[in-house]
């Protein structure tokens, strides 16, 4: 066991990052102050029902993650903001929405993202039409065990549209939130299981298959579970006579335009860095990339470190990330504020 | 009766619900692999056929899957059944004999076998 360390480190956010980073950094000896502005630990991934590329339960990672923060070390205070922080000399002092005061040595921004509001992309009707859903409220439908239309059936065809939110100029994001293709993949296969007579289409840019199992996932969606991909971005949603949605897309592949009913469409909404990540940017000025996200001091050796000494990355805030790889980038941050930390304490003595 | 020279003009679009797939059908339930297509284009790549006249297996395989059959049967019978798509697809499908059942399918549907 290591001694007990005399620094304080605050962490925002109690997500994938927040709580993997607090884990660590406890069992290093340091003691943290872990802030959550929702009423529970786990993020984001509270959201999910089961996680791509093997369709686990997301409980599993979900109890991971309070494992790794059931530590006394630790103190963490839920429902609660940052207020502001403040840097003197080598010290931040951080005050949160609950008006409690927390001298810190380092800052872990954790601070996750924010899901792309889907009523920005008007034509697919999202808030205007009952059957045009997002990602996640198609997790809660697989949570409550049945997959049904606003007309209370199952849907005879499930439409799935890709970059939502993501590689648009028109809302203001070039990136690629990595992650859709494979949910849109997973929740596929999902719909495909609970509804075996329900029909699907995915409607793809590109289908970015980068991790590890994700392109034979794919692969199995078609080959087991016979979902449909079609090239093209939809266009536009709208509802006929009989309430079914009628989309419209170009059919790259075949070069011409394709029509067709559906009875749900799953919007797979893109990330954005959050409001509330933004919101410290601003107050410490930190440096923003053109995605969005916090930018990282060197995109290849240092995306665990921001341009201010002392304030350290981990997870989405910086970039799209899967859980495996949201948890790499935590216990990386966790290296570089021990280090930063130590030699601090090496100048002091000096 | 006169038309006055107008004529009316095929609209483009798929439009895939009044589309029939019943030679899809007839390919999928004989040779699953078909599935896999994912138009990458290998096959209209390799193919011989391709050379010369506007056969394109990508293409097809796409028309099949929307049930587009016309342009298909107007396609399907440039192929020398060569193999060389089969040896090139990265997906493993079995692409000469998506062909032959393709073929297979139209020459039942005239006799009304399908």
């Amino acid at each position: 066991m290591p001694e007990k360390q005399d620094e304080h480190i605050v962490i925002v956010g109690a997500g994938t990052a927040g709580c993997t980073a607090a884990g660590q950094l406890a069992r290093e000896g340091y003691r943290i102050s872990l802030i959550e502005k929702e009423s529970k630990p786990g993020g984001k991934v509270n959201n999910w029902y089961q996680l791509f590329p093997d369709r686990r339960k997301s409980e599993e990672v979900l109890k991971y993650l309070l494992g790794e923060i059931d530590n006394p070390l630790i103190n963490i205070s839920l429902n609660t903001d940052i207020d502001s922080i403040i840097k003197e000399k080598k010290k931040f002092l951080v005050t949160t929405t609950h008006g409690e005061l927390l001298p810190a040595d380092a800052i872990l921004l954790a601070t996750g993202f924010d899901l792309f509001n889907p009523e920005r992309k008007e034509e697919y009707g999202y808030g205007i039409y009952d059957d045009v859903i997002t990602s996640v409220e198609l997790e809660d439908k697989f949570h409550s065990g049945a997959i049904l239309t606003s007309k209370g059936v199952p849907p005879k065809r499930v439409g799935i549209v890709h970059c939502v939110g993501s590689r648009d100029e028109k809302v203001g994001n070039f990136h690629c939130s990595k992650v859709c293709c494979v949910t849109a993949v997973k929740q596929a296969i999902e719909i495909r299981e609970m509804l075996p007579g329900t029909e699907v289409f995915c409607f793809y840019m590109d289908m970015r298959m980068f991790g590890p199992y994700y392109e034979e996932l794919y692969r199995e969606a078609q080959e087991k579970w016979g979902v449909n991909f079609i090239r093209g971005k939809v266009s536009e949603a709208s509802e006929n006579i009989e309430g079914r949605l009628l989309i419209k897309v170009e059919d790259t592949l075949a070069g011409r335009p394709l029509k067709m009913q559906v009875d749900l469409l799953v919007l797979m909404i893109g990330i954005e860095n959050s409001l509330s990540g933004k919101r410290i940017a601003e107050d410490l000025d930190l440096k923003i990339g053109i995605n969005g996200f916090f930018s990282v001091l060197d995109n290849h050796y240092g995306n665990n470190l921001s341009n201010m000494e002392g304030v350290f990355f981990a997870g989405t805030c910086t970039a799209a990330m899967n859980i495996t790889d949201t948890i790499s980038h935590a216990r990386a941050a966790v290296v570089e504020i021990d280090s930063y930390l130590k030699s601090q304490k090496k100048e002091v003595e000096v | 009766m006169k038309n006055f020279g107008f004529s009316s003009i095929k609209p483009r679009v798929i439009d895939y619900d009044k589309n029939n797939r019943t030679v899809l059908d007839y390919i999928m339930e004989h040779e699953p692999s078909f599935a896999l297509c994912i138009g990458c284009g290998g096959c209209a790549a390799t193919c011989s056929a391709a050379r010369f006249t506007d056969m394109s297996l990508r293409k097809i395989n796409i028309l099949l899957k929307r049930g587009e059959n016309d342009e298909v049967r107007r396609l399907i019978n440039k192929c020398m059944l060569c193999g060389k798509c089969t040896l090139v697809c990265p997906r493993g499908v079995n692409t000469r004999n998506v062909i032959f059942l393709t073929q297979q399918a139209f020459k039942k549907l005239d006799n009304y076998a399908v």
